[in-house]
Order: C-alpha cells, then sequence, then structure tokens
C-alpha cells in the first residue's frame, strides 16, 4: 500500500514536469523560434530597443531555452529573482512569473481565481449526482414508460445544448424576465452567504443540467445491467423490499463506477469551467485562462494549464486510491 | 386414475390434506419482442416435507422457471405472467399479495442458486449478506444476527468462521462459496429448499460434498428439497420423486427407482442413454438424444418431442397434431405411444444399451 503511494506520487511529479516541459515549450519557445519576441508581447509595440533590451535581460528572455526553463523550474520550487543589474524583482516559490499585461505576479492572481471556481465546482456537482444519480434510477425502474421518455429526452437535451444557450436563456428568463434573481456575480461565501448562493444558483444549475444529463443516462444504463444481475435476484429471494433491493444492492453496484468518471468530470472542472465563467461573468481560473489567451498572456495561460494539470492528476489519484476502498475485488498493487 | 391427478405421488393419505408445496397447472409466459416464450406450461406437482423432487431437463426446459416462479421471484419481470395455483403448507401463492409473498420468501422458503459468485454481492462481506438474509425476518441486534450467521457457517463446514465471515465472496474458494450460499438459504430454517444446480460450478469430489450437506441439513430440519439439475446422477443420488420436463412441460412424473428403472419416456431414455457409467461394460459411444432443444416461442406442434423423437407417427398423426396429457398414476408419463408398445420398445431396444 505505502510503496503503491510512493510510487503513484512519484509518477504524478513526472506526470506534472512532463505538462510544464509542454507547455513551456510551446508558450516559450515557439515565439523564439518564429521570431516574434516575448519581450514585445511585454512592453507592447511602441517601446524603445534600450528598454525592450532591459526587459528582455530582467526576464532571462536572453538564454537558451533550457536555462530559461531551469529558471521556471527553480521559480516554481524555490522562488527566483528577475535581476537587471540593480534592478531586481523577487518573486516567492511557488513562482509562476508576473502577467506581461498587468505586471502582476501569477501566483496570487490565480490563487485568489481558486474560491469562485472551487465553489462553482462543488455547488454543481452536488446538483448534477444528486439529480442525474436519481433521474437515472427512476428512469430504469420505470424503464419504457412516459416518465422514462421524458427524462431522457431532457437527458439528451441536456448533453447537446451548450452552456452559451442554456446559460444565455437562464440569464434572460430568470434575472432579466421574471427578475427572481440579482445579476450573476461571485461574492465570497465568508463576506455574504446568502450573496454567494443566489449569485451561484444560476451557474450551478446550468452547468449541473449539462453534468445531471450524462450521469442520468449513465446510472440508468447501469441499473438496467445491474438488475439483471444474479446477486439482485439473490438479494430478492431472501425477501428483502424492492426498496432495499434497489436502493442497497443495486445503488452500490451502480455507483462504483461512477466515482470513476465523477473524478474526472471534477477535475477537468476545478481547471475552470470556462464557458460557464464567461456567460455568468465569474472570475474563476476559467475566466482567467480565457482572457489571458485573448491577451496572448504567457505566464498567465503556463500558470493555469499547470495548476489545472495538478488538479486532474491529484483528483485521477484519489479516485484510484478511494477506488480500492470501494470495490473490494481491486487490489492495489 | 384421472389424467393428472396428483394422489399418490408423494401423498398416500385422504384427499382432505395438502401435501406440504402443491403446484397444479402452472404456466408462465414471458412477452418478449419476439413473441411469447411459453416457459412453463400446465405443470404440476407435489413435495412432502422431509422429501427432496428432482427437476431434470436440458437447459431451457423450465426448471428454473418453475422454482422462479414458486418463490414469486416473476413478480419483478413486468413481462411475466404466472397462471395456475401454488400452494405452500396451505396457502395460495400466485394470488397472494407482494408483501405476503416477500415475507415468505428467503423465510419459510429459499433458494440455493447455481453460480455462487455471481449470486453474492461482490461489494458486501459474505457473513454480511447472511446477516441482512437473517434480519429481514428476524427482529434481532447486528450482534445477535452476527453470532448465527457466524454458527450457520461453521455448520455448513466452513473452516474458522469469524474469520470468513468479513471476507467477500471473491476471496473463497468455489466449494467454499457454495458452502456459504447454502448457509445464507438456511439461515432462517426455510422448510422449503430450492437448489437449482448447486454442484453445476464445481469440481465432482466438492459436489459430492455439496450434496452429503444438504441432505444432512435436510435430515436435520426436516426441509422439502427441489433440486433442480441436468445431472441425473445427482437425482439418483438424492431424489425421492422425479419429474422430467421437456419444453416447459412435465413429460414423466414418479418415484425416483420407477424413473430410473422403469423410464417411461422416449426422452428421459435418451437422458439415462446420454448419462456414462462407470459400473456398466464400456461401449463404443454414449448415445445423446439428437436435435436441439424446441424454441419456447415457437413449441412444435402437438407433442413438442416429436421432431427428435426416432418413434413419432407410430400412431397416425396424433405426435403432430396432439399434445399428449400426463398420464398414469403415481409414476405419469405424457407420451402418445400405447404402454405395452413402450414397454416392448424399453425391453428390446433401449434397455440392453444403458
Amino acid at each position: 500500500m505505502l510503496s503503491y503511494l510512493i510510487r503513484r506520487i512519484v509518477n504524478a511529479v513526472i506526470t506534472l514536469l512532463v505538462v510544464t516541459m509542454v507547455t513551456f515549450g510551446i508558450f516559450f519557445a515557439v515565439p523564439t523560434i518564429t521570431g516574434s519576441d516575448p519581450a514585445l508581447l511585454y512592453i507592447g509595440k511602441t517601446a524603445d530597443p534600450a528598454s525592450l533590451e532591459g526587459i528582455r535581460t530582467k526576464l532571462g528572455l536572453d538564454d537558451p531555452i533550457p536555462v530559461q526553463y531551469g529558471k521556471f523550474l527553480k521559480g516554481l520550487v524555490a522562488g527566483r529573482d528577475y535581476a537587471n543589474g540593480a534592478d531586481v524583482t523577487h518573486c516567492d516559490a511557488p513562482c509562476l512569473g508576473y502577467s506581461f499585461k498587468t505586471e502582476q505576479e501569477v501566483t496570487p492572481l490565480l490563487i485568489s481565481d481558486i474560491p469562485v471556481t472551487l465553489s462553482l465546482a462543488i455547488g454543481a456537482a452536488i446538483l448534477w449526482v444528486l439529480f442525474g444519480v436519481a433521474t437515472g434510477v427512476l428512469s430504469a425502474l420505470k424503464r419504457g414508460t412516459f416518465l422514462d421518455r421524458a427524462a431522457m429526452t431532457g437527458a439528451l437535451a441536456g448533453v447537446s445544448l451548450p452552456i452559451y444557450f442554456t446559460g444565455q436563456l437562464a440569464l434572460l428568463i430568470f434575472i432579466h424576465e421574471l427578475g427572481w434573481l440579482p445579476d450573476a456575480a461571485y461574492t465570497p461565501f465568508l463576506e455574504d452567504p446568502a450573496g454567494w448562493f443566489t449569485g451561484l444558483i444560476l451557474p450551478w444549475v446550468t452547468l449541473a443540467f449539462l453534468f445531471a444529463a450524462t450521469y442520468a443516462r449513465l446510472t440508468r444504463a447501469n441499473m438496467l445491467e445491474t438488475l439483471g444481475e444474479d446477486y439482485i435476484r439473490t438479494a430478492r429471494s431472501k425477501g428483502l423490499p424492492e426498496r432495499t433491493v434497489i436502493g442497497k444492492h443495486g445503488l452500490r453496484a451502480v455507483l462504483t463506477p461512477l466515482v470513476t468518471v465523477f473524478g474526472l468530470d471534477f477535475g477537468t472542472l476545478l481547471a475552470g469551467a470556462i464557458l460557464t465563467e464567461q456567460v455568468f461573468n465569474l472570475r474563476g481560473l476559467g475566466y482567467q485562462a480565457l482572457t489571458a489567451i485573448r491577451q496572448n498572456d504567457l505566464p498567465v495561460i503556463l500558470g493555469v494549464t499547470l495548476i489545472a494539470a495538478i488538479f486532474i492528476v491529484v483528483i485521477n489519484l484519489i479516485v484510484d486510491l478511494l477506488y480500492s476502498v470501494i470495490d473490494p475485488r481491486v487490489r492495489l498493487g | 386414475m384421472s389424467t393428472d391427478s396428483l394422489a399418490g405421488l408423494t401423498m398416500p393419505a385422504g384427499p382432505a390434506k395438502r401435501p406440504f408445496l402443491e403446484v397444479k397447472d402452472l404456466t408462465v409466459r414471458f412477452n418478449t419482442d419476439d413473441g411469447v416464450v411459453k416457459a412453463v406450461s400446465g405443470s404440476s406437482f407435489a413435495v412432502e416435507r422431509g422429501k427432496t423432487l428432482g427437476i431434470v431437463g436440458e437447459s431451457g426446459s423450465g426448471k428454473s422457471v418453475t422454482s422462479l416462479a414458486v418463490l414469486g421471484l416473476h413478480r419483478t419481470r413486468s413481462n411475466a405472467t404466472v397462471a395456475g395455483e401454488i400452494w405452500l403448507d396451505d396457502k395460495e401463492l400466485v394470488t397472494a399479495s407482494d408483501e405476503e409473498v416477500r415475507k415468505l420468501r428467503g423465510g419459510k422458503m429459499a433458494m440455493i442458486f447455481q453460480d455462487p459468485l455471481s449470486a453474492m454481492h461482490p461489494y458486501y462481506t459474505v457473513g454480511a449478506q447472511i446477516v441482512e438474509a437473517y434480519r429481514v425476518h428476524h427482529k434481532v441486534s447486528k450482534k445477535e444476527a452476527r453470532v448465527r450467521a457466524i454458527d450457520m457457517l461453521a455448520r455448513v463446514g466452513i473452516p474458522q468462521p469469524e474469520k470468513r465471515f468479513n471476507e467477500y465472496g471473491h476471496q473463497f474458494s468455489g466449494g467454499m462459496r457454495q458452502r456459504a450460499m447454502i448457509a445464507m438459504a438456511l439461515v432462517n430454517d426455510p422448510k422449503l429448499l430450492i437448489a437449482d444446480e448447486p454442484t453445476t460450478a464445481l469440481d465432482v469430489t466438492v459436489q459430492a460434498q455439496i450434496l452429503d450437506l444438504i441432505r444432512d441439513l435436510q435430515e436435520e430440519f426436516g426441509s422439502a428439497v427441489i433440486m433442480i439439475t441436468h445431472d441425473l446422477g445427482v437425482v439418483a443420488e438424492l431424489a425421492d420423486d422425479v419429474l422430467v420436463m421437456y419444453g416447459g412441460k412435465v413429460i414423466e412424473r414418479g418415484p425416483a427407482a420407477d424413473v430410473f428403472h422403469e423410464p417411461q419416456h422416449p426422452y428421459t431414455w435418451g437422458l439415462l442413454g446420454s448419462m456414462p457409467r462407470l459400473d456398466r461394460e464400456l461401449r463404443e459411444r454414449l448415445t445423446p438424444v439428437k436435435g436441439s432443444p424446441p424454441s419456447l416461442i415457437n413449441l412444435p406442434s402437438g407433442c413438442a418431442f416429436h421432431p427428435r423423437c426416432p418413434y413419432a407417427g407410430r400412431n397416425g398423426d396424433r405426435s403432430f397434431t396432439e399434445s399428449p396429457e400426463l398420464r398414469g398414476g403415481v409414476h405419469a408419463v405424457a407420451c402418445h405411444l400405447p404402454a405395452e408398445d413402450r414397454q416392448k420398445i424399453y425391453e428390446q431396444e433401449v434397455a440392453p444399451n444403458l
């Protein structure tokens, strides 16, 4: 168990290293090779050659690419100093550099975005798991009835309709037409829990609708398969009430494979729900990523990518460990 | 004797008392997209306490469907219709409510399934599953149920029951798993035990142990046992009475000794002929029953066995047009051949080759 854990963590670190290498390569090396100049991005097109040279020295852009990458890694673990002669700027670990646009440190910028994304992802996840699984189970039990067809049609719509459609529709109906909710915006939970809730309810529902649809379909299919299993017949033959047969024996088997899917979905969302955050104007990681891409803000893009990779790698590790707990047939090793 | 009297099969007593389990004209149909599956048609039998009824037949002959009908397990399938009468200890089960049948299930009547690996829940420990079975029918604490479950595991011959209690089905060997399954079925002292091919998935040596175990437990608890199998050896070993099923119908029924020594139906002859025996002179090869089992959606006209019966057509068109009824007393058979002809064919053609 312990050796498994150590091996997995080493693997995770290697994966993250590869991710930084690839992103660093794409974002920093490619402009150098193709002849466009990152220093120009930083300072703007009208800069005079002297200050351009200063920036280049300070950011270390004239070093060979492997050296730049080495400095970037050092910044991540130990922090680094950007120096141009006497002009020294210190950046604490984990240092992701400075935004080309706002000239702010990237790390605190991204850290301030995390609560928004986390609030959005967790709230939506609770909704979609509850509604998705419940709908799937009901559909499976009422297979072929009107209820089943209605639910599965709804699910098909949920899977097919993009967020920028359902989101805009929700905004239009609930905020602009009915006026039930204030404009969607993020309020920190600790400042105003009620405001946090009302500001996020619409994004939660919209995002949950998309995922609940997938989970409903998955749950329905798994439940139908499980209900045909011999152990369900055994459970019935013991004289268990039907709700125990379904709710305990059936659901236990249905939920296990869902854990894997959930881990992946949740990990991806933690890295930023770009569309949802954009539609509802939530300044989370996804919003940050989109803005950075639009402005060619390389350090921010690199930072967001790294954080996304960390979330996905960590959640995957958690799911694998969890799997050995919920499925006794799985042995780690 | 009338066409389908049960008197005398296991019950020589007067007509006033019903056998412990009596199944009358049981018919089970499944509506599927391909058509109506006539899984069981008009089958009737009875079992007394302490006795064992063996049901034999090929796959798809209606053996398992019959037993699941007794337990009321077709009720959860929306496409199944069950007709006829099932009397268990003077209570009719086909017309009883779902809740009444549920309370009997696992309590008064229990079932051992064929493949214990798939019949046990993979995510719950063996102990937890037995405890659950006990607590549905007994209002006891988890602790008491645990004591009972460990006791049952010990009774069915599982070593270190306290340790095995916390293990999962996949951690058991095949034989131990089937023992655990039996412990689970017997935890509530059922008066009727249905064993659906309990030894099919097991080694021969383990098979014998499991059969011994079932017999011992039956003697101890005085339960009625229905043993479903396609293994005639198992039936010869355990059964007091035998039911031979073909195409969803009972085609021969009688005391085990009679059915083995004077089999009446050509299909039964075929079954006996295809059984390897060590106590006879070695023959070149076994004689299988030619052809394959009939489709239960499109049963052959007349006698369902006629496409595979070497004697079909001996008395005009009857085999092809008229479905034979189960006739006879204690030893009944559903065949158009006159009794004398059957006797002659059996003695001259069949018996020497068995």
